[in-house]
């Protein structure tokens, strides 16, 4: 069977042990070196931070985060109309994506046979490969008109009693930033939601439906509740990309570092005035200031995103304990 | 439990119960329907204003003098190519290196920390990204250069990369390294002969979603790249880039310059879609960017 | 068949292939196997039966060396492979398995190679410099050895994952063939299989026999009566009894044997 084929000899498979040894050292140090690097990565970004914001932090201090004047002119800087800025107009965008969102998840993971609920679900992704400045384009040129023109008139006619919506329509400010906010975190904030109700148990649905409950009776009693942990995560995941979002906001908020009550009028957020003026920032403290925004967006961004992994990683390992999936 | 109820007030609590839950049903569709018009509009939008300045001109010409009309976007649609290119040099050997390290060592604490870094590193606001490329390059190196834009993009991408490459590979049956292994192949040329060849569709596809995540940014390259009026593919000067350039014109006073970002966007809207779409209709809709 | 039959005068010296000698093994603190001492005859095939859980997966995985790949499994003791102990301080694992292969219960054909890539991969994999004509003398006699060849001759292009079952095992056995090992180690080979291609290895081991030392782990009692020379019965990491297949099918020495053998237990 085998006699006439020449033989292929063991010899000439045989390489020398340390040459093999060596291939597979070479190998595990290259990658644990390519590992070690993200970590280096992560550690060297809040160093560069912080070290390049330190002039500014000795500066001012604390009283930077709770000083309204930013005076390039002077050299006087304080973050609030910033903070004041990117937390209002954060809260904007999750009042109107919130609800949204769950709204969308609930039809996704409820209504829609699968079919279209996966081509629904991927649309909605595809807002988000849209890029930052496409939606700032739109936002000044179609939506801020649009808002200016037809949301501010009827807020200002029912709500002008109230200082948010007093003052001069326009369509670049604080509202229009949120609403275009609002747009860009849908979609993270909804394929969480989907994600998270998708994975509650059959058992618990038909345990509900089994009672003689309604199709929506069955949602509140049975998924929601089981997935709140899950969309708080799915808030806050999008609470931290609200915050980091900055070419859309800025193109569309205005950009004045004066804090107004009304949402008519223009702001300015963390992220904003760092686009907006640091390639132009004059002084060395001019720009340990922005840095050191920055660093405030950094911590402010980590922490978010933890907080938010970490809830979903909550609801995750629950189900794994029920159900051993 | 409500059939065959003939009680007039169960009657009517059932069917005040069913409207509720049809009317709430209902207004989830009406959220989706409200969530997926801003995609239509821009789309719209997009396709309307920016087809009718797309011409020649516009992609072999440079940016015209401010104030004139005409110009093109040819050194920004080239520049994005060079950083997005050099960002891939930088970002994706060490983004699969690095996936590859932690889809082989799972229990180690060490693999946990690097894993934990790349997630949060993933939650950076971009603009942060490009403050790090500052300090680190454009600081140092005392001026905007291309090579500080790729190497913010590259940070971007990594941890990317990192996550969807070691996903991928601890799809692959570990049967098929351990049949490898049992033939005599070692450790090393098993991982990357047999168990990345077999991931690497779906490493491709998280290496070509991370392109496309970040061809569109702006914030980072706005102090790193800078931009360029004029012609440059040096990697130690500003280059243009599509990105920057839109955002320019977009927030300029000058028509003309408004029409051609429309046209910019459309551009760079079409290129990260034809990715986005492209990878999926190649692997049959599996592909999934982490968030 | 295995061949009981056998006076004192036919009795032909078989050379000793692989001794095993206070093999102990390891899943961290948990021992898998306790002592557990044998030795394989050249060229004849030995089985390995026992109920799920008693080791013998491990023990067949620690003769070529396969046990340490999964973490925190260790191994001690002496496994000698013609008189050399393949867990000394100086052998490399790897060389090990070259000599001794191992076909495992899930087909796993390489799924991004051709079925001809497949067959040669133990020689592309480890750089070996053959001729294209060489390469392709290899693939077929392995292919030929497996009992595979006439059936994708035609389309050895096709990848790895277009055969069937029962098709794809044999082609795995066709890749472990192609490095010419000396021992082939064979972990239920057919249990993933319908009965037609279990049919088919079974016979193929009877025509390997003539080549190779081979050791089958099976959870079917009639597979190892059939086809093999010697047969382990294990227990909870013990190696209860080892003998020549039918006279543990017929008259074993230990009552465990005889109470799994007829199904007792297990």
């Amino acid at each position: 069977m085998s006699d006439s084929i020449p033989v292929v000899r063991h010899e000439r498979m045989r390489a020398p042990v340390h040459v093999r040894l060596f291939g597979d050292r070479i190998f595990n140090t290259a990658t644990f070196i390519l590992a070690l690097s993200i970590l280096a990565l992560l550690f060297g970004l809040a160093v560069a931070l912080i070290a390049d914001s330190f002039p500014a932090i000795r500066a001012f201090g604390l009283h930077f985060f709770v000083t309204a004047d930013w005076d390039p002119v002077n050299d006087q800087y304080g973050a609030l109309p910033f903070i004041y800025g990117t937390f209002v107009s954060s809260f904007i965008a999750l009042a109107v994506a919130v609800p949204l969102s769950l709204g969308v998840a609930l039809c996704l993971s409820e209504m829609a046979p699968d079919w279209l609920s996966h081509r629904l679900g991927f649309l909605v992704d595809l807002l988000a490969a849209i890029p930052s400045v496409v939606y700032g384009l739109w936002a000044v040129f179609v939506m801020g008109p649009w808002i200016r023109d037809h949301v501010e008139p009827p807020l200002a006619h029912w709500f002008g009693w109230m200082p948010l919506f007093q003052g001069p329509k326009v369509a670049v400010g604080m509202l229009s930033a949120g609403i275009i906010l609002a747009i860009m975190i849908i979609p993270y904030i909804s394929s969480v939601c989907t994600d998270v109700f998708r994975v509650v148990p059959h058992t618990q649905r038909e345990a509900a439906l089994a009672l003689g409950a309604t199709k929506w009776e069955m949602v509140k009693t049975a998924v929601i509740p089981y997935g709140m942990t899950g969309v708080i995560g799915a808030i806050i995941l999008g609470l931290g990309r609200a915050l980091g979002e900055t070419i859309a906001v800025a193109m569309v908020i205005g950009n004045s570092a004066q804090i107004s009550t009304s949402l008519f009028k223009p702001a300015a957020t963390l992220a904003s005035v760092i686009a907006n003026e640091f390639a132009e920032a004059t002084s060395d403290l001019y720009v340990a200031a922005l840095i050191e925004l920055g660093l405030v967006l950094l911590i402010l961004g980590i922490v978010l995103n933890v907080v938010a992994r970490a809830l979903v990683l909550v609801v995750q390992q629950r189900r794994y304990r029920e159900t051993g999936r | 439990m409500a059939a065959g109820v003939s009680n007039l007030h169960g009657e009517t609590s059932y069917r005040y119960r069913k409207f509720k839950s049809d009317s709430m049903m209902a207004i989830t569709v009406g959220a989706t329907i409200l969530t997926l018009i801003p995609l239509f509009l821009v789309l719209g939008y997009l396709l309307t204003k920016g087809v009718a300045s797309l011409n020649w001109a516009f992609f072999t010409h440079m940016p015209a003098p401010v104030g004139e009309a005409g110009g093109g976007m040819a050194n920004a649609i080239v520049g994005t190519l060079e950083v997005v290119g050099i960002a891939c040099l930088i970002g994706v050997p060490i983004g699969v290196g690095a996936g590859l390290y932690l889809a082989a060592n799972r229990a180690s604490q060490f693999t946990n920390w690097v894993r934990f870094s790349a997630d949060v590193l993933m939650g950076v606001p971009s603009i942060v990204v490009g403050i790090f490329a500052y300090a680190v390059i454009v600081r140092p190196f005392g001026g905007f250069s291309t090579l500080a834009g790729s190497v913010a993009l590259a940070a971007i991408m990594i941890p990317l990369v990192t996550r969807t490459t070691e996903e991928m590979v601890l799809l692959v049956p570990p049967e098929l390294r351990e049949a490898s292994l049992a033939l005599g192949v070692p450790h090393w040329r098993t991982t990357l002969s047999v168990v990345a060849r077999t991931a690497l569709s779906g490493i491709t596809t998280g290496v070509i979603l991370a392109v496309a995540r970040v061809s569109g940014e702006t914030a980072p390259l706005l102090f790193t790249a800078f931009g360029n009026r004029f012609w440059s593919t040096s990697l130690f000067h500003p280059i243009n880039t599509l990105t920057v350039q839109v955002y320019t014109y977009a927030i300029s006073p000058f028509a003309d310059w408004q029409r051609q970002a429309w046209a910019g966007a459309l551009v760079l809207t079409g290129i990260i879609l034809a990715l986005e779409l492209g990878v999926r209709w190649v692997t049959g809709g599996a592909a999934k960017a982490p968030r | 068949m295995g061949d009981g039959r056998g006076g004192e005068s036919a009795k032909v010296a078989m050379a000793e292939k692989l001794v095993v000698k206070n093999l102990n093994a390891y899943f961290h603190k948990n021992r898998a196997l306790h002592d557990v001492s044998l030795s394989f005859e050249q060229d004849r095939i030995a089985a390995i039966i026992g109920p799920s859980g008693c080791g013998k997966s491990t023990l067949v995985r620690c003769l070529n060396r396969m046990h340490e790949v999964v973490p925190g499994a260790t191994a001690s003791g002496e496994v000698l492979l013609d008189g050399n102990n393949i867990y000394g301080d100086e052998v490399d694992p790897v060389q090990v398995r070259r000599r001794i292969g191992m076909v495992f219960q899930k087909p796993t054909p390489f799924p991004t190679m051709s079925i001809e890539d497949n067959v040669a991969a133990g020689l592309t994999l480890n750089g070996v410099q053959i001729s294209q004509a060489e390469r392709h003398q290899v693939i077929e006699r392995s292919l030929r050895q497996a009992a595979l060849w006439e059936e994708v001759k035609d389309r050895l292009r096709r990848p790895g994952g277009s055969l069937s079952g029962g098709q794809q095992q044999r082609l795995c056995v066709a890749r472990a063939l192609a490095v010419q090992p000396e021992v082939l180690l064979m972990d239920e080979p057919c249990s993933a299989l319908d009965p037609i291609s279990t049919a088919r290895i079974e016979e193929l081991l009877l025509e390997l026999k003539s080549a190779y030392t081979i050791v089958i782990v099976t959870h079917n009692m009639q597979q190892a009566a059939r086809c093999s020379d010697m047969t382990a019965f294990m227990y909870t990491g013990d190696l209860v009894e080892y003998g020549e297949t039918k006279q543990i099918f017929t008259n074993p020495t230990r009552r465990e044997t005889e109470d799994y053998i007829t199904g007792r237990f297990g």
